[in-house]
């Protein structure tokens, strides 16, 4: 019957249950989506977002080198993500045709609206910023760009949880903090390898409070999700989500005690968080895959009125 | 705020919510797996009507089902369970529709094997997850209340595979477009049936409109509970549940989930409102903690 019966390995928070199926066989379907193009979505779209966000307070704040550093990261990373999208998709025509109707029940039609909307503003925040040229039409953009980007790094929650694959849906209240905090996470990383030394305060509490809030939730999100929270422990999911802690929480901590003095710190810190984040969008991905591809964690919730 | 709203719960009349101005009665199958003997006609009719493309012969293994399940190149599927009778009284012995019941057959000792067959189908739901999250409006209602795939404009995003409570629709390989059954959209256009149920020489599939589907499907539930046979219950025919009621509904002899069916699937749309809520919060904590990391990061500054 179903494969993951004779897993071996940690005791279980919920006895395992019998049930029956149809010959082991998954349920619902797993999205045939590629990890590395949604996931790697996932990750590329919070980086920007909320390096956007970063960036406009650098520039309020008068961190012009963090600013001007986030703005051409946050441009790369949408200009990746647009990528990854598009070669999910197949073709470069197929992502207009996203654009095709304004479709509110479909994350996927918002997403693409709000990434026709973000990537120009994120662009013109980075080339304004770059060339010095249009500083008024770059400090429009730098603002659009910020007040567009925490949208752009929660909505793919959604995207994940409005489906029936019950390690995604199961978490559909906690999976937008989640991704927040992990994009938080990866954008103050980011800032602590591109942007000068004196000008990393606000990246390293930035990444203290993002680490802080990604253990929290992940915590309540597996309370939530009961039976199917083994699907975020075990197997490649639960490898990626224990290294994901490990190093957001080394990454914040070492950014937080050396970083603001050491510029080698820093830059292990950065890229710690960075890894850290890339390693929580992938395992909440596989996470959903194995919860889509057993029938126990489809039918026993179910059974269970959950 | 209204009590109904569009994404959940009972629907009475989805083709009109759905813009057709004037809609045919709404249409559907009632699929009686106590009658269906496994023949696999309406798998090689569908197939051949839609001109679905082969699956290879693969050798699966599980009973007499080697087609596994449905996918894009499988619109109607035939489960074969295999089951140890559980006790003495476990073999249902099961009449016609019409007629005298079928000649008593020797009774079974516990341990003796016995065959359930069922037809399986999209379900048509009264609320489609498919049709809600697709980005593109490829799939749509039609005016007879069925949902279906416009291949000429499906982009290949694949969102409505794992969107889809039942796990029927899916990408073909090589393409990425997603297909499932249509209810034969183009026969119930021109005024004839399904071509699976067309096909079915037992009436297990019948097709129809679905309120005179619904008291048909009640009366043969009731005709086997007198016969004894205690496990029979319909599936996916209640308006009130997660999904608004199926199209496409069952008589079933044991659990949903040992034929392969979700036992109580929620149209995830559903909680739609809540995951926006919940990301805009999340958005604005978002913005709201880099603000305070700014203000603290200032503050020590000043401090040092
Ligand atoms: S069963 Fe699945 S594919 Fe069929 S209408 Fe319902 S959600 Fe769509
Ligand atoms: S794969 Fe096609 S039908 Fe399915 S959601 Fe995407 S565009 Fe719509
Ligand atoms: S054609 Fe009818 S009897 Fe034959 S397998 Fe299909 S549903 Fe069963």
């Amino acid at each position: 019957m179903s494969r993951t019966r004779q897993r071996r390995g940690e005791q279980l928070m919920v006895p395992r249950a019998e049930f029956e199926s149809y010959y082991g066989r998954p349920i619902i379907h797993a999205p045939s989506w590629a990890a590395r193009d949604i996931a790697g979505y996932f990750f590329l779209g919070g980086l920007a977002g909320a390096g956007s966000v970063l960036a406009a307070g650098a520039q309020l704040t008068g961190r012009p080198r963090t600013a001007t550093a986030m703005k051409v990261s946050s441009l790369a990373a949408v200009s990746l993500s647009a990528a990854a999208l598009i070669h999910d998709l197949g073709r470069p025509g197929r992502f207009a045709n996203m654009l095709r109707v304004f479709k509110p029940t479909s994350p996927m039609s918002m997403g693409s609206w709000l990434l026709s909307a973000y990537g120009p503003a994120a662009g013109a925040a980075a080339l304004s910023a770059v060339t010095g040229r249009m500083p008024r039409a770059g400090a429009t953009a730098t603002v659009g760009a910020a007040l567009l980007g925490p949208a752009l790094a929660s909505y793919t929650a959604v995207l994940a949880a409005d489906t029936a694959v019950p390690a995604w849906h199961g978490a559909h209240r906690e999976l937008p903090y989640l991704f927040t905090a992990s994009a938080t996470a990866a954008a103050s990383g980011m800032a602590l390898i591109v942007a000068p030394t004196r000008e990393s305060g606000p990246a390293r509490c930035a990444a203290v409070l993002a680490a802080a809030a990604e253990s929290v939730v992940t915590e309540a999100a597996e309370r939530r999700l009961g039976l199917v929270a083994e699907t975020w422990r075990e197997g490649r999911a639960g490898t990626l989500m224990r290294t994901a802690r490990a190093l957001t929480l080394a990454g914040a901590a070492t950014a937080a005690l050396a970083g603001g003095r050491s510029r080698p710190a820093a830059l292990v810190g950065g890229l710690a968080l960075l890894a850290g984040s890339v390693c929580t969008r992938f395992g909440v991905f596989a996470a959903g895959i194995a919860s889509a591809e057993d029938p126990k964690y489809t039918v026993l919730p179910q059974r269970n009125g959950v | 705020m209204t009590d109904r709203h569009l994404l959940s719960g009972p629907e009475p009349d989805p083709a009109r919510d759905a813009g057709h101005p004037d809609p045919p009665e709404r249409v559907g199958f009632f699929t009686d797996t106590s009658v269906c003997i496994g023949c696999k006609a309406c798998e090689v009719a569908c197939k051949e009507w839609n001109a679905i493309p082969e699956d290879g012969m693969p050798l699966s293994g599980m009973s007499y089902d080697n087609t596994q399940g449905l996918g894009a190149s499988t619109w109607r599927h035939v489960a074969f369970i295999e089951q140890k009778v559980p006790a003495p009284e476990g073999r249902t012995e099961l009449s016609l529709i019409e007629g005298a019941p079928a000649a008593p057959e020797p009774p079974q000792a516990p341990g003796d094997m016995r065959w359930l067959m069922s037809s399986d189908v999209c379900k048509h739901c009264t609320h489609a997850a498919c049709l809600d999250v697709c980005p593109t409006g490829s799939l749509f209602r039609t005016e007879f209340g069925t949902v279906v795939v416009q291949e000429d404009i499906c982009n290949g995003c694949g969102y409505c595979v794992p969107a889809c409570p039942y796990g029927v629709i899916e990408q073909r390989p090589h393409d990425g477009r997603a297909f499932k059954c249509t209810m034969c959209y183009d026969r119930l256009g021109a005024g004839q049936e399904p071509a699976c149920a067309k096909a079915c020489p037992t009436q297990s599939i019948q097709f129809g409109p679905l309120d005179e589907l619904r008291e048909r499907a009640t009366l043969r539930v009731d005709q086997l509970h007198e016969q004894g046979v205690e496990r029979a219950h319909l599936y996916g025919h209640d308006p009130q549940d997660g999904v608004g009621g199926d199209g496409a509904f069952f008589l079933l002899l044991d659990q949903p989930e040992v034929y392969g069916l979700p036992p109580d699937p929620v149209v995830t749309t559903r909680d739609l409102p809540a995951m926006w809520r919940h990301a805009g919060t999340a958005a604005l904590s978002l913005a709201g903690s880099i603000a305070l990391a700014f203000a603290l990061a200032g503050r020590t500054k000043e401090a040092r």
